[in-house]
């Protein structure tokens, strides 16, 4: 963009006009993707490796989430970390509902992706049951690595406007599995989507 | 447009009887239990107590229910507490939201799958829910004394940084219980060393279902001696900053001395372990008490507090795991070599390379993995002391290659019985301190 | 350490139970009618912790051994106590037919309040004497005992031959 290089070459004196114009649903997305604020929805073992992810060495602050709401009302994304159990479904649903429009939820791991290895009478088979999934992380549990991806790829969902558009037409959630990233490699990750 | 159809789910989270009732349909035993009355005091002591339960204004009390979502990260504890303002009068805990029918699951799962079942238990301490698991195992099958030594040592240097890692842990969600935020970030800084040493040993940063009856799963890699080397050279002046941060602060000490008590004779009846039951001042580890592994030939001190508090739990804890380095530079220097698991053709997988060569070792291998080794009938109970204190493993075999009943005795899920006494007379404020110098880990309290 | 079978036979008795030591551990096997008296018997001789209760469902394994004098039942409560001062630990197995009720420990054990509350929720056994005999670990309005060896794992069907059904 003219306006960068501009500032690049002579500053901020050397912006030639000083407004931007845009639509304001591509900023507003733009923002939304940028400072979205996780629900705290942590249960077991992934709760821990999201809790990693927000310490500084994996540092989920430099994507504008490391501040986790408790509170559902000021949340945008749940991160669904951890098996859910049949007397967490409700309290799930509960919280779910709180949340304020546009919401999203990432399913964190394979016990809230489809039961995970406990194919039992005690865990609901698959958060997917209970709330519309937008993005689908596998692991038991995700490295930091995988659970970033799969918010940068929810991240990048919003910014498109991609995630809204089908929410409107079939109110469920975006769908969208990726491929789990191990720790310490750089692999580029195929993305299979709508 | 289409008009959705809106999905009526229905979103009951009433648990009913499990909940704090109201004052006037409690049984009097229960009222009693709810306000932490330990059966065991004194007359004197109860009837001050009593006077509570015929509390005649019950306008003036109001209940509430924490959980079992909220921001303490200690995971899906629900409490409910009766308040007269913000002094805590009952406490009930209500658990079951993580329970996750692993005891059934390990009914149909080979000995040799146990550990990945088993591991997911107390999440912060994996090897050590393995360890127990396949110490109890190896009991039935009658190899508990024929495990290599190599391998026994290297099941102790896991172990020890596993208790290294979750007290570091405590650390770090203890202080951001009680706001010093920036603890959290700190207590990660290190705990990402130890899972990083982690992953280089066992391929996995958490629940790695390692330890295996008969051994390991694989020897230690090569420069795994460096790298213990650096978290003890790493580790020590951190800790020191924590002390600098948390023990000598005032703040701090305001906030968990004299809040959480609990003296000698209560944590005896309420099987208080780990360093719950060492805060009192009974000094019970069960790695001095009753040795298993080769404790007995390493030297390290049991740490015991006076007060019975938050605060003496929380310098425990933070000594453990200069313990834990101690008893782990034993290890380094003594570390033998051998195998990494016991040599019984019937009990571990032969190595890879002899499957292809020895028609006896493909069968061997395809045995183990499909039907699993076939336990001899019996039953045991062993135990070992992980950071929340005792944890055991009941074990009952029909003979087959699958357990018949799997138990496992969590610490935390005995522990958070302590709740209800700590909790009653102090303020609100105090109850996360006090649920946070528990440290129960929910995983391992529903199973 | 290897079991000690001549017990079997003749067994030692500990509190006017049969008793056996497997694998280097006591194990004193009561009746359902004195599981309280030899549970206090044995607090009284030193053993002050109730470490675990727990219970086993023998629904399918009637042929297991027993030594002389216990008859089997369905189920067994298993409670783990320990003796800190001693460092010991001993093993009480009491048989409980279905139906039945044991009596619960909780006026000397409190520790057991929630182990034998998940006992209830997990296979059914009411315990007399408890304070608050609801479920545990289960939904309130659940219905079934999970740990009972006719309470299916509940597993969705799935495409994998090594799955068992």
């Amino acid at each position: 963009m003219s306006v960068l290089r501009d500032i690049a070459d002579e500053g901020l004196g050397g912006m030639r006009h000083n407004f931007l114009t845009g639509r304001i649903e591509d900023l507003v997305k733009w923002s939304r993707s940028r400072s979205s604020w996780g629900a705290t929805f942590g249960l077991a073992c992934c709760a821990i490796e999201m809790m990693g992810t927000g310490a500084p060495h994996y540092d989920i602050a430099r994507f504008g989430m490391e501040v986790f709401r408790a509170s559902p009302r000021q949340a945008d994304i749940m991160i669904v970390a951890g098996r859910v159990s049949q007397k967490m479904a409700p309290v799930l649903r509960q919280v779910y509902d709180q949340m304020m429009e546009p919401k999203w939820v990432i399913s964190m791991g394979v016990c809230a992706s489809s039961g995970g290895m406990f194919n039992n009478y005690a865990i609901v088979q698959g958060v997917d049951q209970i709330v519309p999934v937008d993005v689908y992380a596998p692991g038991c549990p995700p490295t930091p690595e995988t659970l970033i991806h799969a918010i940068e790829t929810l991240h990048q969902l919003i910014e498109d406007g991609e995630i809204m558009r089908r929410r409107a037409a079939t109110g469920a959630g975006a769908d969208v599995h990726i491929q789990e990233v191990p720790a310490g490699l750089t692999v580029p990750v195929v993305l299979q989507g709508r | 447009m289409t008009t959705i159809e809106p999905r009526i789910v229905s979103a009951g989270t009433s648990e009913g009887a499990q909940e704090l009732q109201p004052r006037s349909i409690v049984g009097h035993k229960e009222l009693m239990r709810e306000s932490g009355a330990v059966l065991r005091m004194s007359e004197a002591d109860a009837a001050a107590l009593a006077d509570i339960a015929s509390d005649p204004d019950e306008d003036q009390t109001m209940i509430i229910n924490m959980g079992p979502q909220h921001p303490s990260t200690h995971g899906v504890l629900r409490l409910m507490l009766e308040l007269q303002g913000e002094t805590v009068l009952r406490c009930k805990p209500i658990i079951g939201y993580l329970h996750t029918g692993m005891e059934k699951t390990g009914e149909s799962l080979t000995f040799m799958q146990g550990g990945t079942n088993v591991t997911r238990m107390d999440y912060l301490s994996p090897l050590n829910n393995e360890l127990v698991f396949s110490m109890a195992t190896e009991k039935l099958l009658g190899i508990d004394g024929d495990i290599p030594e190599r391998a026994v040592w290297m099941r102790m240097l896991l172990s020890e940084l596993n208790r290294m890692s979750s007290h570091l842990l405590f650390m770090a969600t203890n202080g951001m219980d009680l706001g010093a935020v920036s603890m959290m970030l700190y207590g990660w800084r290190e705990r990402e060393q130890v899972l990083r040493f982690f992953q280089k040993v066992t391929g996995l940063r958490m629940n790695h279902n390692f330890i295996r009856p008969g051994g390991l799963a694989a020897d230690l890699p090569a420069g795994w001696r460096d790298d213990v080397l650096h978290l003890l050279e790493e580790i020590p002046p951190r800790l020191e900053e924590y002390e600098v941060l948390m023990t000598g602060q005032p703040i701090w000490r305001e906030r968990l001395q004299g809040v959480g008590v609990i003296t000698q004779d209560e944590a005896v009846a309420l099987a208080a372990t780990g360093p719950i039951l060492r805060s009192t001042g009974i000094a019970w580890d069960l790695r001095k008490d009753m040795p298993y592994l080769r404790y007995d030939d390493v030297e390290f001190d049991v740490v015991v507090g006076v007060h019975g508090d938050a605060y003496d739990r929380y310098a425990i804890r933070l000594q453990e795991i200069r313990e834990s380095m101690h008893i782990v530079r034993q290890i380094l220097d003594r570390m033998p070599a051998g195998n990494y698991r016991i040599q019984n053709k019937k009990v571990t997988p032969p190595p890879r390379g002899r499957i292809d060569e020895s028609m006896e070792a493909l069968i061997h291998h395809f045995k183990i993995f499909t039907e699993g080794f076939k336990v001899p009938e019996g039953e045991v109970y062993v135990a070992i002391e992980s950071p929340r204190g005792e944890i055991g493993c009941y074990i009952a075999s029909d003979g087959s290659s699958t357990p018949y009943r799997m138990h496992v005795r969590a610490p935390s899920f005995v522990n958070v019985q302590c709740l209800p006494h700590m909790m009653r007379g102090g303020l609100v404020a105090d109850a996360v301190a006090v649920i946070s110098s528990i440290d129960p880990v929910l995983g391992e309290v529903d199973r | 350490m290897s079991e000690d079978v001549t017990t079997q036979s003749n067994p030692v008795l500990v509190h006017g139970c049969p008793s056996e030591t497997r694998f280097g551990q006591l194990v004193v096997h009561a009746a359902r009618t004195n599981h309280l008296d030899v549970c206090r018997a044995l607090y009284e001789d030193g053993y002050q912790m109730c470490v675990d209760l727990t219970a086993v469902d023998h629904l399918v394994h009637a042929q297991r051994s027993l030594p002389a004098g216990v008859t089997a039942e369905r189920f067994e409560v298993v409670v783990n106590l320990l003796s800190l001062q001693h460092k010991r630990r001993v093993r009480v197995r009491t048989q409980v037919a279905e139906g039945e009720t044991v009596a619960s420990l909780f006026d000397f054990y409190p520790a057991t309040e929630a182990m034998e509350r998940e006992v209830y929720d997990m296979f059914g056994i009411r315990f007399d004497g408890h304070p608050d005999l609801t479920r545990i670990l289960m939904p309130e309005d659940w219905e079934g005992h999970p740990l009972r060896k006719d309470y299916a794992q509940g597993r969705i069907p799935v495409q994998f031959k090594g799955a068992a059904s």
